[in-house]
């Protein structure tokens, strides 16, 4: 069962503090998970389950979360145990390119 | 997608931070949350359909920028320095609207049922929220609207939808970046762009901000002192008044680390001084438009290093450009006929990427069929990407087919010992069409004749380029940004 990534969109983890915020998707249903559940809604009830020990890599607020081609980045708004994948595989941090102050 | 995820993920992660300093009022990023839901539940019970502000900065511009947000309805700062007639002409085209105003500015508004106004100290002393507010999260929804100075006609409202200032934000700046010691100065009135990504900027960095009311070069060092500022943004003129003001004297800032400017041309003379007065600071020249959230380029601090030392010309020169595009969007430069261009090859500037707007209320997207923006800045690129800029398409002289730049023929007379000030406009001419004319300020007790500036152009430039009228004036218009009024100064030329 997928779900659509609209940007803007927001979803949170089954099993953990973790909240995203779509960036950008390419139109399409994904199968969108953190420590190793499917994320829900964010007004959503939780699971009650525990994070996946395979997928327990943790989220860090702040954070980029990108798939290989960097066609879909979430942006991680709440930092939790378990770590994010999407159809399967495991999203990196996106590198952000350092810019200096400049407001 | 909303803006308020700024101050969400702020007041999550560091709650505790002081985010906000006015005066003696210090609020922490959960405060500022806790005070934007309550200002939310007021603006919702209001059936407002604007939030609008009209003051000086002071924590009501965090609060109402995010309240704003989470209540679902756009923010809409308004230029407290317009006339009576000016600014209810523009709270008409808020209307119904929950306007933020102070005791000083109160007055100048007229009564109208339509408009619920509320004092600043009732504002920020608005009872808590009985549960916290979610944002909605329709990325199209208009966070915020500026009216822009238009040269003619009505002011302009630009529309910057949550979408384009999120586009900005997360892709200009990281998250909690900022040190618990950090602290920006902001000095920019919250009718500005560069007021409303000061506060967005700030917050995600989780950067203190210190907010001054006005400008004014001794409070703004006394503040910088006090408050241990590490990262300030200037406009051109408050550097070259801060410049001034030191003199050859110690700037004693030793907390200082970074200096950001723009909102204009920044004149070389100022940012060198400037670079030698703060020999540890960090300068970055930001260049952006109100049309596209902010920033678009940069020019950062290794890139001022290299160009004030450097004896190569071509890397000399960078210091007058804008720096190169942040990575978050994209930059071409175009002819009159679209055609684009190769590098060193001056046209008109275009900008595509998330974070551009380029959309006015009413007249709608100014982007074409590719997304591009014209910014009506006229500018090239050189063989590296840095972008330099040479005025508003609108500012250019055409004198008998010719596109002639003031901006030349300013920087040779500024060349000139007694010259302090300079603006070159077009000037009504019947055998071209338009012709050349300069408007000059002397320094005080410096002397200099109108063909001795006539002859030094001739000099430098081609003849077409020797300004055929001259009128010394004790000072030019400029607005209270920093920019000077050509329109002003054409309008005397034509009218004599």
């Amino acid at each position: 069962m997928g779900v659509a990534l609209k940007a803007g969109a927001r979803f949170k983890s089954a099993v953990c503090d973790t909240q995203v915020m779509v960036i950008k998707a390419p139109a399409g249903d994904y199968d969108l998970c953190c420590g190793g559940a499917e994320m829900i809604a964010p007004t959503a009830a939780g699971s009650g389950a525990q994070v996946d020990p395979n997928h327990a890599g943790g989220t860090l607020i702040g954070k980029r979360y990108v798939n290989a081609d960097e066609s879909v980045e979430l942006l991680c708004t709440k930092g939790g145990a378990g770590s994010l994948s999407l159809n399967g595989t495991a999203l990196e941090v996106k590198q952000a390119k350092q810019l200096p102050s400049s407001d | 997608m909303n803006i308020a995820t700024i101050l969400d993920m702020a007041a999550e992660a560091f709650g505790d931070r002081v985010g906000v300093v006015c005066g003696k009022r210090r609020l922490t990023y959960a405060q500022l949350r806790e005070r934007a839901h309550a200002a939310a539940v007021a603006i919702k019970a209001a059936n407002a359909k604007y939030v609008a502000l009209l003051d000086v900065n002071s924590p009501a511009a965090p609060i109402a920028i995010f309240a704003a947000a989470y209540a679902g309805v756009p923010f809409v700062p308004l230029n407290y320095r317009l006339t009576r007639q000016e600014i209810n002409e523009l709270v008409d085209r808020v209307a119904p609207a929950y306007l933020i105003t102070s005791a000083d500015y109160q007055p100048l508004i007229a009564h109208r049922r339509d408009v619920q106004i509320v004092l600043r100290d009732a504002f920020l002393d608005l009872p808590i929220a009985p549960n916290a507010i979610e944002a909605g999260d329709d990325p199209r929804a208009v966070a915020v609207q500026l009216f822009t100075s238009g040269t003619t006609g009505k002011p302009k409202a630009a529309i910057l939808r949550h979408e384009n200032l999120m586009s900005y934000i997360v892709g200009t700046v990281e998250f909690g970046a900022a040190g618990e010691d950090e602290a920006t100065i902001v000095t920019v009135p919250p009718y500005h762009i560069a007021g409303i990504s000061a506060v967005l900027s700030s917050t995600y960095a989780c950067r203190r901000m210190v907010q001054m009311e006005n400008f004014e070069p001794k409070q703004w060092l006394d503040a910088c002192r006090r408050e241990q500022v590490t990262n300030a943004f200037l406009v051109p003129t408050m550097l070259a008044r801060v410049v001034d003001h030191l003199g050859d004297g110690p700037s004693d800032l030793p907390a200082l680390k970074a200096v950001a400017y723009g909102g204009g041309k920044m004149p070389l003379t100022t940012i060198q001084r400037a670079i030698k007065l703060f020999p540890g600071v960090d300068f970055t020249n930001a260049y952006g438009l109100t049309e596209t959230s902010s920033t678009i380029c940069v020019l950062g601090p290794e890139d001022h290093r290299a160009a004030a030392g450097a004896k190569d010309a071509k890397i000399a020169r960078r210091l007058g450009s804008v720096g190169k595009p942040t990575g978050a969007v994209e930059i071409q430069v175009r002819d009159e006929s679209g055609r684009v261009l190769g590098t060193e090859e001056a046209g008109l500037v275009f900008v595509r990427g998330g974070q551009v707007s380029g959309e006015y209320l009413a007249l709608g997207s100014q982007l074409d069929a590719d997304g591009w923006f014209p910014t009506r800045d006229r500018g090239f690129v050189d063989d590296e990407g840095y972008l330099f800029l040479d005025g508003r398409a609108d500012d250019v002289i055409v004198r008998g087919g010719e596109n002639i730049s003031p901006g030349e023929i300013e920087e040779v007379l500024m060349t000139h010992p007694a010259v302090a000030d300079v603006a070159v406009v077009a000037m009504p001419d019947e055998q071209w069409g338009e012709g050349v004319a300069a408007a000059i300020v002397l320094k005080s007790d410096a002397r200099a004749t109108e063909a001795e500036l006539q002859e030094l152009v001739r000099g430098k430039l081609r003849s077409s380029r020797v300004p055929q009228r001259i009128v010394f004036k004790s000072a030019l218009p400029y607005n209270d940004l920093g920019k000077v009024l050509r329109r002003v100064i054409r309008q005397e030329f034509s009218a004599s």
